[in-house]
This record gives C-alpha cells, sequence and structure tokens, in this order.
C-alpha cells in the first residue's frame, strides 16, 4: 500500500466538499468527511501493519519532485518510520472519531461542508506534516496546520471576537513559524539539503557537541515547534483558539495540531542532542509553561479555557521530557493525552450542548444524574488528566516523565519539582472543573442529550485512555516498554542517571500522592465548602492572583506594551510611508512633468507647426556651429 | 553681379519657403494655411529644379513632378477636410478645432 | 544671372510677400497665381521647360483655380476680410516671422557656402526627364498614380455632405 494514499484521500474529500457544498445533502458532507478520514485511518493501519511485519524497515515513497534548482531538490517524498507510524495513527484514528462526533456535534450549522472541508484539509496537512521526508514538505504541513487553524478558529466569522481570536493564533504561530524558516535556511546553507536523513547523518560529522552554530539552529526549530506548541513565550494563542466549535479544539488544539511541536523537536533529536543548552532551554520552557499553565487552569471559569490551559500544561510535559532527553516518553505523553484529551474536550462539548451553548463552569452543576454517560467517560478522561495511579493511561506516561525529569541525562532536581508541583495542579484544576460540573446544585436544566454519533467516538476514547497506558509500564510496575522498543529504531533510548529502584517508588508515590491531594483538595473545596472556597476566594490578594492567572499571567498584556503598541506606533508613523516618499515623488515628479508636457499638447495647429520650426532652427543652428565654427 | 546662379536659385527658393513658413505661423484661417504649404512646396519644388540644374541630372525635375502629384492630391483632400471642418464648426478658425488637446 | 532672374525672382517675392500680408483670400489667392507664374519663369530660365509648363499648368492653372472655386463656393466675404484683419496684428506674427527670419539666415549662410565656380545653367531635356521616370523611378510614378487616386477617393468620402435622413418617416433620428 502507498503512504502517499494517507495523506492524499482528505485532501481529496476536502476538495470535493469546497466544491460541492451546494449539490452535496448534509448526510452526503457528513460520510464524505468521516468516510475519507476512516478510509485514511484503515490504509494508515495497513501501513503500520506491514512497517511491523517487515522489522520496522522505513517505508519511503517518492511522489514527484516538487522543486530543483542547482544542489537544491525537495520532493514530495513520504518516509514512514516508527515515530511518523505512531503519529500517523493517533491522527488519522482520533481525527475519525473526532469527525464522527463533529457530525453529531455540528448538525444544525449551516456551513456543514465548509466546516468538514476544513477539518479534512487539516487532516491532511497534519499527515504531510508527519510523513514528510523533508523539512519543506514538512514546513508546508506545518503552514497548511495553521492556515486550516486559522479557518476553523474563525469558523463563526461573524462575530468579530472570534476572527480576532484567529487573527491572533495566525500571527502568534507565524512567529514561531519564522523561526523556524531561518532553521530551514540555515540548515540547508550547512549541509546542502533540506532532506531530514541525510541532515541529521550529516549533523554528527559536521558539527561538534555545543558547536554555536548548532545551538542556533536547534534554538530557532525550538522557536517554531514553541509557536505550534503553545509554550511559553508564544502560549497566548492556544486559550483564544478556544472560540472556535469544540470538535476543533478536541482535534487541532488538544489532540494533534499543537503537538506538531512535539514531533518537530522528536524529528531532529539529533541536532537537539548536539546543542545541549537548546535542549536545556526545552526543558525549562517546558517546566515553566507546565507550572503557569497549571495555575491558569485553576481559576478559569470557561470549561474550554481549562481544557486549552490544561493543553498547555500537558504540553508542557512533553516539552520537558524532550528537554531531558526523553524522547519516547514524550512521544507516550503524546499518544495518552491525545487520547484523554480528545475526550475530554468532546466530553465537555456535550455538556455545552446540552446546555444550551453555556461554557462557565459556575453556572453548570448537579450534571452527574442528567448526564450519566458524559458523567463516566468525563471522569474516566479527567482521572488519566490527573494520572490516577494504575489504573489510568496518564498515570503512566506523565509518571515516566516525572521520574525522567530527574533521573535522565538531561533532568534535574528543579525539573522534578516543577513537575511534581503540576502534578498537584493538575489534579486540582482538573478536578476542580469536574465537580463544578456534575456535583453541587442544578443551575442549568438539561435540554437536549447528547445522541449516539457524539457518545460513541466518547466511549471508544475512554477506553484508548486506560488501555493505552498499559503498553509502557515502569520498571517499578511490571516493566513493559513496547512503546520504547517501537520507537527505538528512530528514537535513541533514554539514558537515565539514577537506575534506583527506591527513588523512582519515590518519585511515583510522591506524584500520585500529589495528584491525589489535588483532586481532594478540589473536592474539599468545591463539593464539602463551597462557601468557605467563596470566602478564600474573595480575600484581596487571592482576588488579584485570580484575577492575574485567569488572564493567563498577563502575558497578552505584556505583548500588548512591548510588541503590539510600539509597533502600532511605528505604523503610525509610517503611515504615509517614509521609505516609500522617494519613490512616490518620483512618481510625483514624473506626473508634474507630465502635465507640463500634456499642457504643450494644446490642439492648437499653430503651436505644433512652431514646434516644428524651433525645431529645425536647434537642428539647422547645431549643424553650423559644429561645421563652420 | 556675377552670383552663381544655383546659389541664387537657391536663395529665391528659401525666402519663398520662409514666407510660407511665416504665413503658416501667422494665419488662424485655414484656407490660408492651405496656402501657405502650397507657397513652401513650391519652394521645395524650385530648389530641387535648381539641384537638377546644378546637377545637370533629371532626378531634381522628377521630384518636381512628385510634388506636383502630391500638391495636387493634398490640395483636393485638404479642401474636402476644411469643407468638413466647415460643416462641423461653422468657421474657419483653425484654433477652434482644438479638442484634442492634452 | 539674366537680369531676367532678377527681375522675375523680385516679382515672385514680391507677390509672395502680397499674398501672406493680405486680408481678404481671394486677393491672396491671385497673387499667388501671379508669384506662381514668377516661379515658372524662374523655371523655364534653369534649362527646365517642361517643368515650367507644368507650373503654369497644374500650379496656376488647376490648383488655384480650385482653390479660387472652393472660396467662392464658401462664400467668404467682407467679414472674413475683417476677422483676418482682427487677427493679423504685430504681437502676434512678430515673434513667428523674428523666428523664421533666423532660419532664413541660416538657409542663406548654408547656400553661400557653396564655393564651386561659376558655371552656366546646364539644361536637362524633358526626354531625360521622361527617361528617368519611366526608368528607374516607375515605382515611385505607380505610387503617385495610387496617392492621386487616394486622394480622389478621400476628396470625394470627405467632401460627401452628412446625409441626414434615411426616410421620411425616420426624419427626426439622427444617423
Amino acid at each position: 500500500m502507498l503512504p502517499a494514499l494517507i495523506p492524499v484521500i482528505p485532501f481529496l474529500s476536502a476538495f470535493i466538499l469546497m466544491l460541492g457544498w451546494k449539490q452535496l445533502s448534509r448526510a452526503a458532507v457528513a460520510v464524505i468527511g468521516c468516510g475519507s478520514i476512516a478510509l485514511s485511518a484503515a490504509v494508515a493501519i495497513g501501513i503500520a501493519a506491514q512497517f511491523a511485519a517487515n522489522g520496522e524497515q522505513a517505508i519511503q515513497q517518492h511522489v514527484w519532485t516538487w522543486l530543483q534548482a542547482g544542489g537544491f531538490r525537495a520532493g514530495v517524498d513520504f518516509r514512514m518510520d516508527a515515530l511518523s507510524v505512531v503519529f500517523v495513527l493517533v491522527i488519522t484514528i482520533v481525527g475519525f472519531l473526532i469527525h464522527v462526533y463533529a457530525a453529531g456535534y455540528m448538525h444544525d450549522e449551516p456551513d456543514y461542508s465548509r466546516f468538514f472541508a476544513c477539518m479534512n484539509l487539516f487532516v491532511g496537512a497534519m499527515l504531510v506534516l508527519v510523513m514528510a521526508d523533508n523539512l519543506l514538505l514538512l514546513y508546508f504541513g506545518w503552514e497548511g496546520v495553521g492556515l486550516c487553524s486559522y479557518l476553523l478558529i474563525g469558523f463563526w466569522y461573524k462575530d468579530p471576537a472570534n476572527g480576532y481570536a484567529a487573527r491572533k493564533a495566525f500571527i502568534v504561530t507565524r512567529v514561531g513559524d519564522t523561526a523556524m524558516g531561518i532553521a530551514l535556511f540555515m540548515l540547508f546553507q550547512y549541509t546542502g539539503t533540506l532532506h531530514i536523513q541525510n541532515i541529521l547523518e550529516s549533523a554528527t560529522q559536521l558539527w561538534s557537541k555545543g558547536d554555536p552554530t548548532i545551538t542556533l539552529i536547534a534554538l530557532l526549530l525550538l522557536g517554531g515547534a514553541v509557536g505550534k506548541s503553545a509554550q511559553l513565550p508564544l502560549q497566548t494563542w492556544l486559550p483564544d483558539a478556544m472560540a472556535g466549535p469544540t470538535p476543533v479544539s478536541a482535534l487541532i488544539h488538544a489532540a494533534t495540531m499543537v503537538t506538531a511541536g512535539v514531533y518537530l523537536i522528536a524529528r531532529t533529536h539529533t541536532l537537539f542532542e548536539l546543542a545541549p543548552a537548546a535542549q536545556t532551554t526545552t526543558a525549562v520552557i517546558g517546566a515553566i509553561t507546565l507550572v503557569l499553565a497549571g495555575f491558569s487552569a485553576l481559576v478559569q471559569t470557561d470549561i474550554k479555557r481549562v481544557l486549552a490551559y490544561s493543553t498547555v500544561s500537558q504540553i508542557g510535559y512533553m516539552f520537558l521530557a524532550l528537554g531531558c532527553g526523553a524522547w519516547s516518553a514524550a512521544v507516550f505523553h503524546f499518544v495518552t493525552h491525545a487520547f484523554f484529551k480528545a475526550l475530554l474536550f468532546m466530553g465537555a462539548g456535550a455538556i455545552i450542548v446540552a446546555l444550551h451553548h453555556e461554557q462557565d463552569m459556575f453556572k453548570m452543576g448537579g450534571l452527574k444524574k442528567q448526564l450519566r454517560a458524559v458523567y463516566w467517560v468525563f471522569l474516566i478522561g479527567s482521572a488519566s488528566l490527573a494520572a490516577i495511579p494504575f489504573v489510568t493511561a496518564g498515570f503512566y506516561s506523565k509518571d515516566q516523565i516525572i521520574w525522567l525529569s530527574w533521573s535522565a541525562a538531561g533532568g534535574h532536581v528543579g525539573f522534578w519539582l516543577a513537575a511534581l508541583l503540576g502534578a498537584l495542579l493538575t489534579g486540582m484544576y482538573t478536578f476542580r472543573m469536574f465537580f463544578l460540573v456534575f456535583y453541587g446544585d442544578i443551575k442549568t436544566k438539561v435540554h437536549h442529550r447528547p445522541g449516539n454519533s457524539m457518545m460513541i467516538p466518547l466511549y471508544i476514547l475512554a477506553v484508548l485512555s486506560t488501555v493505552a497506558g498499559f503498553i509502557e509500564l515502569p520498571h517499578t510496575l511490571g516493566h513493559v516498554t513496547l512503546f520504547s522498543n517501537w520507537l527505538l529504531p528512530v528514537l535513541p533510548a533514554v539514558t537515565v542517571l539514577q537506575e534506583s529502584a527506591i527513588l523512582e517508588w519515590t518519585s511515583q508515590g510522591l506524584s500520585a500522592l500529589l495528584a491525589l491531594s489535588g483532586i481532594g483538595l478540589a473536592y474539599a473545596w468545591v463539593v464539602i465548602h463551597p462557601k468557605g472556597m467563596v470566602d478564600f476566594l474573595e480575600m484581596p490578594a487571592i482576588l488579584w492572583f485570580r484575577g492575574f492567572w485567569a488572564r493567563g499571567w498577563d502575558f497578552d498584556k505584556l505583548y500588548d506594551v512591548l510588541l503590539v503598541r510600539p509597533y502600532v506606533y511605528l505604523s503610525r508613523i509610517n503611515k504615509r510611508d517614509l521609505v516609500d516618499k522617494l519613490y512616490t515623488g518620483l512618481a510625483q515628479l514624473m506626473q508634474w512633468c507630465h502635465h507640463m508636457l500634456a499642457r504643450t499638447q494644446s490642439g492648437l495647429l499653430r503651436w505644433y507647426i512652431l514646434g516644428v520650426v524651433l525645431g529645425a532652427v536647434a537642428i539647422l543652428s547645431v549643424l553650423i556651429w559644429r561645421i563652420y565654427i | 553681379m556675377n552670383v552663381h546662379p544655383t546659389t541664387a536659385g537657391m536663395l529665391l527658393a528659401g525666402v519663398l519657403f520662409v514666407l510660407g513658413l511665416i504665413s503658416i505661423l501667422v494665419r488662424r484661417d485655414i484656407i490660408f494655411m492651405l496656402l501657405s504649404v502650397e507657397i513652401m512646396l513650391n519652394a521645395a519644388g524650385l530648389a530641387f529644379v535648381v539641384a537638377s540644374s546644378h546637377w545637370g541630372t533629371a532626378d531634381g525635375q522628377v521630384m518636381f513632378m512628385f510634388i506636383l502629384a502630391m500638391a495636387a492630391a493634398e490640395v483636393s483632400v485638404g479642401l474636402a477636410l476644411i469643407l468638413q471642418l466647415y460643416h462641423q464648426l461653422k468657421t474657419l478658425d483653425s484654433d477652434e478645432a482644438s479638442k484634442m488637446n492634452g | 544671372m539674366d537680369p531676367a532672374f532678377y527681375i522675375a525672382a523680385a516679382i515672385a517675392i514680391l507677390s509672395t510677400l502680397m499674398v501672406i500680408t493680405r486680408y481678404n483670400i481671394m486677393h491672396a489667392l491671385l497673387y499667388l497665381v501671379v508669384s506662381l507664374l514668377a516661379v515658372a519663369v524662374v523655371l523655364y530660365m534653369y534649362g527646365a521647360p517642361f517643368m515650367a509648363a507644368l507650373e503654369v499648368i497644374v500650379y496656376a492653372g488647376a490648383i488655384m483655380v480650385l482653390l479660387i472655386f472652393f472660396v467662392m463656393m464658401l462664400n467668404l466675404g467682407k467679414e472674413s476680410a475683417e476677422r483676418e484683419r482682427g487677427w493679423l496684428k504685430p504681437r502676434i506674427w512678430i515673434f513667428p516671422s523674428l523666428l523664421c527670419i533666423i532660419l532664413l539666415g541660416e538657409l542663406v549662410f548654408l547656400v553661400l557656402q557653396n564655393r564651386q565656380p561659376v558655371s552656366d545653367v546646364i539644361i536637362v531635356n524633358p526626354k531625360d526627364v521622361g527617361m528617368a521616370l519611366f526608368g528607374p523611378y516607375i515605382i515611385a510614378v505607380e505610387l503617385t498614380g495610387i496617392l492621386l487616386m487616394a486622394g480622389i477617393v478621400g476628396a470625394y468620402h470627405l467632401g460627401r455632405q452628412k446625409q441626414k435622413t434615411l426616410h421620411r418617416f425616420l426624419e427626426n433620428t439622427e444617423v
């Protein structure tokens, strides 16, 4: 089977949906939109099986040569190795479930076809991104998902706020993309190719460890990853991206696109290994982001924004793992996170629809009885996010990261502490949300129960959120390494400095304890003592912190002061285009000359004859002057 | 007075030509302008014939004949144009026909 | 040169001067005929009798008569002459005249540069002209024929009065 089919099918279907939005019935749109992803997923599973049967031999396909200029050659080449297979499977399977869910969720949407066209386009672009064999094609997919993200955040474009959020996401991620673009140019300059495998091979020969050039390149690549994955300096766009429909949030802003940065770093891990400074920066960014976003998630009132901040926080964990050199742990967390975050988002979407598009958690409550099915799947998702020990996938993936953030070669006790704090925060904000929504008094009536097309994907994801954890178990608990073995041909095993079972037990115990105590705190505050919580939260100092965190640590304001306002100020100065003055001046001079010349064209015949006579006199004068004088 | 005949003829042609030129520049009446063109053409023809007699070849006179034929055609077309102009503008003032200005 | 040349030249220049200073177009045309006749004499003296004859017949005879008939047809009378008087003010003619005098000065200067010894006028036979016309210049002659043809067609086309109506029922519609 051909790998190229996997991204081509969604592209084709997006094309059909774009052109046929008038002719196709809603049912046809849903069938085409979901069917294409299903087909793509089937192909992906087939190729994965073939790949596994062949002993993880990378499958390559050259479709056509895209660009060829001098020594530069970039083809539309696809390459499936272990890392790509993992991403492709997650994207297509989770993507398919979300599409099915969206078919029910968006049922009353007039622009049904446009929605599915964009979603399919997104899946196609994302698949190109993870399957690309060269960085240029990867960049194409990278920009493609950025575009789709813009289109889908601003899907309800009639509300200006949504358009603003879409533009913000586009522009902020563009900052990172520019950095990544520069990195690509530099890589081409030094290695003469953009072919990923060639770069990875020649990098070790070109640069020694810690070389400033490779550090710069790795930092620029990190810049791109940070932009797309909403990490620390560029995280501000993701909470606002919740303006899009909920399935979009589930697909793009939780499960797949935002992890493109993780994929990029994992894909170019050789470069990061050559640049320890960049790798440490990655870990530091991840650690800081996961804590900051955790605090922000703690004080949100909008259910989707809680999940958005938790996404930022969880990707922070992945970056931390990448920075510590625990490559496969990061990818493992990506997989489990994709399952439970998609589950949580879609569960939240089901609640939102049930409550007539109410997103404020403080207006929800007591939904346990009314939405029993959603309650259970949401519980499973929340448990996985909060990493409740032993039974959830999130526990295994996150604890691996927490332990490795200390014990791995790039680890540090500071990272470990940050990760533990993050675990506590995760437990708190997740179950604060959970208890607010499902316990307490009924504040809003349920008016619409989610249908089967919405619930079945939730059940499947709930199962996956639990089962997926058991493919990789820590040393202390069974020691299953299916997942890291699978990735071993691509991503090297993590170097663990402290092989101590006791310490590992301690770490796991601590993180489990912290997660549980976070849940306990949330329960105490929200369910047992709602009054006490209100009193505590109304204290002025706390109130200030609440506002500060709720605004995402005021990064928006900071950027507004640092970047937006100076830019607007400069552009206001430059309103009349100072640099252009020279050229407009030239144009005006030409125009003036033109008007002067045009005035000589008076339409008077005698005037023209006079011109002829003057010319004759002048020519004869010159002639006489030259010859006789 | 022993002036070279070619010189004398050329001078005459030059004087006539310039007189025609002055007239075409000064006059506004379009028939007068046509008349001035005739004077200038005639002067040019004279110059050709003088040159022909200077070199002793027939070419100058051939040119004179062509000028003659051209003048005839020009006058007929020119008069037709003037007629149209007169019908359109009800005047012979060439400055009136200045709609094609820039 | 012959005194006859000087007389003829003087007549030509004087009558041309009269042409360009007349207010009445008919007078100007008649002076132009005189001027052309004087030029014909000059042509004769330059050994081109056939050209002189053509000058009289075609220029003075045909073209000028055409112009005169045309002027008569337009019936330009006194008011035209009055208008011409109003237009010909020194303010208007002084600059173009000065410019043309400069041009004349330059032409005279160039003509007087001729340093060849004085020789007599060489007479070119009409036969030679004919041989030249129908020998090397045959194409030009044919083109001249086409030019005259075009002149006739053009004059006919342009001179035609605009037909106002196609039919008595359509009298009020402009075509």
